[in-house]
């Protein structure tokens, strides 16, 4: 484009395009610090705990985190390497696996099914029964705290995964299932229209048609129940003894009269570091999903 | 391939008829044009043949089998929608391909029976594109690909040209009109555009408040129209529609309107299928008015009016009038120029193009035509 401007017109049309920016993105400037600022805010006790993972045994009384900022060759990995080592932790990291990945699997399949159901097939109560859903979602989990924990006493899912991740799907599924239909109720009707023409039967129409138009908000939902079962520390308290997750083996590293923050601090951060992967992965779906079901 | 029939068909939401007691055959190959305002129950009549809303009342037939209560999958019939509603996952391929999939098709027959709908259709190079990569047009065919692939015992068409730019529309028209003389299928389509169910029907249906008002070809329905609905609705512009009183005096019949008079051929009155009690509706096609210049007495009206408005088309000129109280509008040739606003004109009618109505029940009372 330049080649083509009279050579005398460029400067005056670069110096008026200069200013224009310049006022531009002083007027953007104090929105942009004021967000840096909340960021790094917000940021500040993740980056403390990895540093303070760090820190040699020895100097975690002694000395603050911010010290590795000044002096690096403070840090070690050997909070990590005795964390791995640890054969109570690992096994922990495994149950969390277990029970994170079965309590988000697990609700989305039945959820999916029930929204596609409540959002599309006609059936007797179908409205009411959906009224009924969105109603459980006010219900607290320390509600059913008891009365679950005497049902598994009797049914021997009391301290296995089993148990842990029927609760999350339990209390998982009114959100996901209200989340999931008011999205699938956005889906075109002639779509299903067509498909069951086409000879579809409601089988194939859910698996061929609905689950892959839903993956946005599958995706969300599943990022989201992942986190929550991920970082849960009450239901498995209640309902794990020696079923343990990483949340509640570093929880009880905690004493009265110590703290072994070796162990906790490591392991805090390698308990933290699997969800915030898997939200940076689906963050997209993640905004995209929520937003798409709520106003669609 | 089959006929379709709809035996008393009734379909009633809640409080509402949507659709009272049709009665159509439609034989096997044919091309029928469901057609009505919007709200006529055209499309609920498409979609009960489809099997997507259940039958109230009465029977449908797909050649010889009763489908009330199957299921649309087993129904072998396909539909085209307004929306096109493609799959918007899958490939075009995996659209056509779907249908056949289902049925459990073996691999190689979809390939080739899918290739050769594309070909048909003249869309071999979008076959690995999604739909949200195709043009409105390309969509269009996509969905038609996937009807004509599925080689179904009939085909239902809800308004498949709707979504179309004007000129892509009647290109399409043309279109469909000669993949379904080639397949030979049993075509029902659904329009709220006249001049597409007269371009397109071997038949046409009009449909109007759930009760269908009259059934034929395209020339049938134009020229004897079976009530004042059907006359007004077929026709572009519509046709012009007056109340007027009969007389018989002398042996002479007259017609006379707020606004202008017409005198009949002798004995046409005592053909009149009603005593007139009520009183008659007379009708006649704009497009069968002129301009007249003297009387030349060869058994045509006259009618005096005033221009109002002129469209002018190019090769014709759309003329609104009035005749005394009476609006008319009127498709002049443009031989003799463009007609001026306010000018005092003499238009000129043909008897034999003259529709006469019972003005209470609408129904025709004569048809005057040929």
């Amino acid at each position: 484009m330049d080649s083509t401007l009279p050579v005398g017109k460029a400067p005056t049309a670069l110096g008026r395009g200069l200013a224009a920016r310049v006022f531009r993105i002083a007027r953007v400037l104090p929105i942009q610090v004021g967000l840096a600022a909340v960021a790094v805010l917000w940021m500040l006790p993740t980056v403390g705990l990895l540093l303070t993972s760090l820190l040699a045994r020895d100097d975690f009384n002694s000395i603050g985190w911010w010290k590795i900022f000044t002096e690096p060759s403070l840090a070690t990995f050997e909070n990590y390497r005795a964390l791995f080592a640890n054969h109570a932790i690992t096994s922990s990291l495994v149950t969390t696996t277990v029970v994170a990945v079965g309590g988000t699997i697990l609700p989305l399949l039945i959820a999916a099914a029930g929204a596609y159901a409540f959002a599309w097939l006609d059936f007797p109560g179908r409205d009411w029964l959906f009224v009924g859903l969105v109603g459980l979602m006010v219900v607290p989990v320390q509600m059913a705290l008891i009365p679950i924990f005497q049902l598994y006493n009797v049914t021997g899912l009391f301290d296995t995964a089993a148990g842990l991740i029927l609760f999350h799907t339990a209390f998982g599924l009114p959100f996901a299932t209200f989340l999931l239909r008011n999205y699938m109720i956005g889906i075109p009707g002639e779509l299903l229209d067509a498909a069951r023409i086409d000879g579809a039967s409601e089988l194939r129409v859910f698996l061929w048609l609905i689950l892959p138009l839903a993956k946005p908000a599958l995706a969300s939902l599943a990022v989201f129940q992942f986190l929550w079962v991920w970082n849960d520390l009450l239901v498995a308290l209640v309902f794990g003894r020696r079923t343990q997750p990483i949340t509640v083996a570093i929880f009880t590293q905690l004493s009265q009269f110590d703290a072994n923050i070796a162990i906790i601090s490591t392991g805090a951060f390698v308990s933290l570091v699997v969800p915030l992967t898997v939200f940076l992965a689906f963050q997209r779906y993640f905004v995209r999903g929520l937003l798409a079901g709520a106003v669609k | 391939m089959a006929s379709v029939t709809y035996d008393d068909v009734t379909k009633e939401f809640d409080e509402t008829v949507a659709v009272d007691g049709l009665d159509l055959e439609i034989a096997d190959g044919e091309f029928l044009v469901l057609v009505g305002p919007s709200g006529c129950g055209k499309s609920t009549a498409l979609r009960m043949l489809a099997g997507l809303e259940d039958v109230s009342r009465g029977q449908l037939l797909i050649g010889d089998r009763p489908v009330n209560h199957v299921p649309p999958a087993e129904r072998d019939v396909a539909m085209v929608f307004q929306s096109y509603a493609l799959y918007p996952h899958m490939t075009v391929y995996d659209n056509l391909a779907f249908g056949l999939r289902n049925k459990k098709v073996p691999k190689g027959e979809i390939d080739q029976r899918v290739r050769n709908a594309a070909q048909i259709l003249d869309m071999e190079s979008l076959i690995k594109r999604k739909p949200k990569q195709l043009s409105g047009g390309q969509r269009q065919r996509v969905a038609l690909g996937r009807a004509i692939v599925r080689e179904p015992a009939a085909f239902l068409m809800d308004e498949p040209l709707s979504n179309l730019d004007a000129a892509l529309r009647v290109q399409t028209r043309a279109e469909i009109l000669k993949l379904q003389q080639r397949l030979g299928t049993t075509t029902i389509y659904v329009t709220h555009d006249q001049i597409e169910a007269m371009t397109m029907g071997d038949r046409i249906a009009v449909l109007r408040g759930g009760v269908l008002q009259q059934v034929g070809k395209p020339e049938e329905l134009y020229t004897r129209p079976r009530n004042v609905f059907v006359a007004r609705f077929i026709g572009s512009p519509a046709m012009n529609v007056v109340e007027v009183e009969s007389t018989s005096d002398n042996g002479r019949d007259m017609l006379t309107s707020k606004g202008f008079e017409i005198d009949l051929p002798e004995g046409m009155l005592a053909k009149v299928s009603t005593d007139g009690a009520d009183g008659l509706t007379v009708g006649f096609r704009p497009e069968h008015l002129e301009l007249s210049g003297a009387d030349d007495g060869s058994g045509r009206a006259r009618i005096p009016a005033v221009v109002d408005v002129v469209e002018y088309l190019g090769d014709e000129q759309l003329v609104h009038l009035h005749a005394g109280e009476v609006p008319l509008m009127a498709k002049l040739s443009v031989d003799a120029g463009r007609v001026e606003i306010g000018k005092h004109v003499t238009l000129a009618l043909p008897l034999g193009k003259l529709h006469l109505f019972d003005r209470k029940t609408e129904l025709s009372a004569t048809s005057a035509g040929p």
